[in-house]
């Protein structure tokens, strides 16, 4: 009888043992997958001086545009919404800084709508004339590549595909604007 | 003669008849349209409170009060009117903004991590259950192992009688001839 007792608990103690190796596997397992989660958010982010991941976008026009296509030209990268209020500040700079280095053909301005519904983006694009190319960013990709805080924000990528220069916040001038492009552009 | 006028008054009247019934299923889909009722704000916030706006986290876009969440609500109502059904609706802003606008996560193929959201609180819950029940045998143990030992006192104090010493060796005896 005696013996009995101390043979079931010789067999439960394995049992227990295993069960607590099965939560703590379960539980570093949990832990594994999360932090895979993490790296996979967190490899977006870019920094000044990083090549910028490539990324394709189509138009409110339906063209496609693709960040690789421009190597080797500097693009000017500005994130805005029809809803923001201090996107409409330089709105009319941009396009003038556009107008002025458009026929140089060696810089693309490039309009990546964030968040915003179709019909108020388009009216904002004739409010406001602009004329580069616009194009929503569908699942917001290209602000999660960028990491955008709020808009406007600009980054502006050299002709190595590198991220120059990064603008939080609306540009104080035209000439702000173009000085950046200006040293970007410089041999 | 007669003959050609009676195949023209034939002709004309089936072109007729053609014309209304082409003019009548042109203009059928554009009345289903137009007779669709404007979408209440219950309707359209019924899907509002399902969606969240990235801009403003965490609140839901019935009760968001920012313009670029007003310009949501509007467009839910554009597509309720055009006859979309919520599930569209929901689908054509994850396609637009992104799953992270879904109150509730979506299982879609490939590598996402929304399946956690099914499987930890349940795992979690039942984590718990396990140590809670755990926890109570524990508390039960020392009630039950005092049993043994009383009844070990008793038999100790029963076995220092001199009859059942006898009995007790006879025992023993017994034990080692097995």
């Amino acid at each position: 009888m005696s013996e009995s007792f101390i043979g079931d608990n010789q067999k439960e103690k394995p049992r227990i043992r295993l069960g607590v190796i099965m939560v703590w596997v379960a539980l570093l397992l949990l832990l594994t997958v999360l932090a895979l989660g993490l790296v996979r958010t967190q490899r977006g982010s870019i920094v000044v001086g990083d090549p910028v991941p490539n990324f394709s976008l189509t138009t409110f026009n339906g063209e496609q545009v693709n960040l690789a296509d421009y190597k080797g030209d500097v693009v000017v990268l500005n994130f805005w919404a029809s809803w923001c209020t201090t996107c409409k500040q330089e709105a009319t700079d941009l396009e003038a800084a556009w107008q002025y280095y458009k026929p140089l053909g060696n810089v693309l301005f490039l309009g990546v709508d964030y968040v915003d519904t179709e019909p108020e983006a388009l009216k904002y694009l004739q409010e406001f004339e602009i004329t580069y190319p616009n194009a929503p960013d569908l699942g917001t990709r290209v602000s999660q590549i960028f990491r955008i805080r709020g808009v406007p924000e600009t980054y502006f990528v050299d002709r190595q595909g590198k991220l120059a220069y990064a603008q939080i916040g609306p540009f104080s001038s035209l000439e702000q604007i173009r000085a950046i492009i200006d040293s970007l552009l410089a041999p | 003669m007669n003959s050609l006028y009676l195949k023209r008054s034939l002709i004309f009247p089936f072109l007729t008849v053609l014309a209304l019934l082409f003019s009548v299923f042109s203009i059928t889909p554009v009345l289903a349209q137009q007779s669709l009722p404007t979408p209440s704000d219950d309707q359209v916030n019924a899907i509002a409170k399902e969606l969240y706006c990235p801009v403003c986290e965490n609140i839901p876009l019935d009760v968001c009060g920012t313009q670029a969440c007003t310009q949501w609500r509007d467009l839910i109502r554009e597509k309720l009117s055009q006859g979309w059904t919520a599930n569209q609706i929901k689908d054509y802003f994850a396609q637009q903004y992104g799953d992270r606008v879904l109150a509730t996560p979506p299982l879609r193929a490939g590598f996402s991590l929304n399946w956690l959201v099914y499987i930890v609180p349940p795992l979690a819950f039942l984590l718990g259950v396990f140590i809670l029940v755990r926890a109570l045998r524990a508390w039960k143990v020392p009630a039950k192992a005092s049993t043994p030992t009383q009844a070990q006192n008793l038999n100790e104090a029963a076995l220092s009688t001199p009859e059942n010493e006898y009995v007790a060796r006879l025992e023993e005896e017994l034990r080692r001839r097995q």
